[in-house]
């Protein structure tokens, strides 16, 4: 872990990452990839590799058997990396050891019930000491959430909420009370994957959605091209790319941390102004 | 009337707004689908206290369903335990050929008035499959069913009467390829599709209002069965014994007799090769509390909480999770549950068969092995209640290997 005292931690890093960037016009990146795919030491380099190319937080999945709000491409990976035998535990120890030397913010995205079986307050208070900053949980909505917020919150880690097309103003507003880190707005109906054009009525949610948070937004759920992160970008605070990156890596056979860097600069060129 | 029989009932205050059953239940599921779930509890609720809705539902389970399904004292069986007397349940001579009809009529009733056109469901052995596109050719809606690919192959017959009937049937390749699975890829459709499509969920688990709504749809076992065995012997039946799952035909017919206390409730869950195999499916006499499919509730599963491949001859059992109210149940006692080996069912789907002439489904045979066991513990003047839940028609050619040299 760092020991620089200005380094924030938790969901103050989370939201430093977005204030840095969102001053200066720029918009936050935010990979996702699939720990332990193909495994926990290449996961490792990978970190490494997207932190060196200056990514803003960086989203780790960890699989669970039954990813009800994941498409083929992520159940695949996820199917991978359990076959390595990966667990919770083992994942922290990871990023235990990432903080050593990587400072990138740092978010694990799984299934409420391996939460739930570890321990809320134990995981809220491991994550914590091994420098995880945030968690985003596709199956646990507000009405469920009291709980596990309660430990996350005791040890500063945001719990960080989707709003999807179907929110309700009214739900929205409840998320929005409760919402730690950044608003996750789900672009589509549906599961996680790729497609080819970016919903039509993207635009005027994000505007609903702005007129009700003041947390910042990212938009995640099928962003899979440098052109689909530059429109979006000029809606929303941030964009999250998960399956265009985990299918890569799984047809990737060697390097992947390269390969996962040259895929990602030119994305980041385009959220980072730097064309 | 059967639905809502007993609105002043303590048992009719559960589960919680919340759609809790003590601590099991709720709804963790992905925020896209939460207001659908909003939408459709409200639009059960309407439905459930509206006299039209009612008597639609109780003329097509009388008319076109074959309701009600008889009680049958199976006296050959009783004779041959020497204890216990007997009593079948007959939802094996439901339209179908199983309980799963009365829910699917019920759901898709419901799914009309609110104007969806696209129906999609899970399936396990195939029956709650074919009832669901028996009640979507009723009512001529577009139907989809999810079956895992391993299902596909061992309910071969099932998946013909489906596509017979204009489904269309999906196999699902993903994870065990099993019931659980199915699960998954039927919430991946309605998270994609939700705008036009109601899910049909098969059984007393998954998300509220599903646990709740299934369990109205499905007591109408109960509350017949209640006033046939009163009409029958003049008394309550001692036991009531059933097969669980996912649990709904168990829950249809303990519900109804929830504040009768004399009598005795026991839920008999598939035990495949042994709990000390870990190849069974009985996550209330050998699971954890865990989150699955929307609901917290006993689950088959790793320390870690990744879900356990399960086990069990019988494709409709063949599931990790099981209904919250029954976890509640466990909890304060109100059920005992037992388990039945893959070895017992199938010893109880020949008992049965050869004795009274009815060849019950690999599901209701856990049922019925339970049965053999307890029944001659009792007394003579002691009764149990059976829910034979389906017809075993299905289940001929997985138990002809079993009983290969048995029958020749």
């Amino acid at each position: 872990m760092s020991t620089q005292p200005t380094v924030h931690r938790g969901a103050d890093a989370i939201t430093h990452a977005f204030r840095r960037r969102n001053a200066s016009g720029e918009k936050v990146f935010i990979p996702y990839i699939m720990a332990g795919d193909p495994d926990l030491g290449t996961t490792e380099k990978i970190v490494r590799s997207l932190s060196g190319i200056d990514v803003d937080i960086i989203e780790l999945g960890m699989p669970f058997s039954d990813p009800m709000a994941d498409g083929p491409v992520i159940q695949r990976a996820s199917e991978r990396s359990l076959r390595q035998g990966l667990t919770l535990k083992r994942l922290l120890e990871a990023v235990q050891q990432l903080r050593l030397d990587i400072d990138t913010p740092i978010v694990i995205m799984t299934y409420y019930n391996l939460f739930f079986c570890y321990g809320l307050e134990a995981f809220a208070h491991d994550a914590a000491a091994a420098g995880v900053d945030g968690v985003i949980v596709p199956d646990l909505p507000v009405e469920e959430s009291e709980e596990f917020q309660k430990a996350l919150d005791a040890e500063g880690i945001a719990l960080i909420y989707l709003v999807a097309p179907t929110s309700t103003d009214e739900r929205i507003r409840k998320i929005a009370q409760r919402a730690r880190g950044f608003i996750y707005y789900v672009s589509r109906t549906g599961v996680t994957g790729l497609q080819k054009d970016v919903s039509s009525d993207l635009e005027s949610n994000l505007k609903r959605l702005q007129s009700l948070v003041d947390l910042p937004i990212a938009v995640g759920f099928g962003v899979s091209t440098p052109e689909q992160a530059a429109s979006i970008s000029h809606l929303a605070d941030g964009v999250i790319m998960g399956s265009a990156i985990v299918k890569l890596i799984g047809e990737t056979d060697h390097m992947h941390e390269q390969v996962a860097a040259k895929f990602l600069s030119p994305i980041i060129q385009v959220l980072h102004n730097k064309e | 009337m059967a639905l809502n029989s007993s609105p002043l009932s303590a048992v009719n205050s559960r589960p919680d707004m919340f759609g809790r059953f003590g601590q099991y239940g709720g709804r963790f599921v992905p925020e896209t689908l939460m207001p659908a779930l909003q939408e459709l509890e409200q639009a059960y609720e309407s439905a459930i206290q509206d006299p039209d809705f009612l008597k639609d539902l109780q003329s097509v389970y009388r008319e076109y369903a074959g309701r009600p399904t008889p009680l049958y004292y199976a006296r050959r069986l009783s004779e041959h335990l020497g204890g216990a007397q007997i009593y079948l349940k007959r939802e094996d001579l439901a339209h179908t050929g199983a309980h799963k009809i009365n829910n699917t009529l019920g759901q898709l009733l419901l799914a009309t008035r609110m104007g969806k056109t696209r129906i999609i469901a899970e399936t396990g052995a195939g029956q709650h499959g074919v009832a669901t596109a028996t009640a979507a050719a009723l009512f001529g809606l577009e139907c989809h069913v999810y079956m895992g690919e391993e299902d596909t192959q061992r309910q071969r017959l099932n998946v013909f009467r489906m596509k017979l009937l204009g489904a269309e049937v999906i196999p699902v390749v993903s994870g065990t390829k099993t019931l659980k699975d199915a699960l998954n890829e039927a919430l991946r459709d309605w998270v994609t599709n939700v705008c036009d499509t109601h899910y049909v969920i098969g059984t007393v688990a998954g998300p509220h209002p599903y646990p709740q709504m299934v369990r109205e749809f499905q007591r109408v076992i109960g509350d017949e069965a209640k006033q046939q065995f009163v009409n029958m012997t003049g008394k309550l039946p001692d036991v009531l014994m059933a097969c669980v799952g996912g649990g709904s035909n168990a829950i249809g017919l303990f519900h109804p007799f929830f504040d009768d206390k004399s009598v005795q409730f026991i839920g008999v869950e598939a035990a495949g090769e042994g709990l000390s195999t870990l190849r069974h499916a009985a996550p209330l006499c050998a699971g954890q509390v865990g989150v699955l499919h929307g609901a917290k509730e006993y689950l088959v599963q790793e320390k870690d909480g990744q879900i356990s491949p399960v086990h069990s001859v019988s494709a409709g059992l063949d599931y990790p999770g099981v209904g919250p109210e029954h976890c509640y149940y466990k909890d304060i006692g109100r059920a005992e549950y037992v388990s039945i080996t893959d070895k017992e069912a199938i010893d109880a789907f020949l008992t049965l068969s050869q004795l009274e002439g009815i060849i019950p489904a690999l599901e209701s045979s856990h049922a019925i092995a339970q049965v053999v066991k307890l029944a001659p513990t009792m007394s003579k003047d002691s009764t149990i209640l059976v829910n034979l839940s389906g017809r075993g028609d299905k289940d001929v050619e997985s138990a002809s290997r079993y009983l290969e040299g048995v029958i020749s």
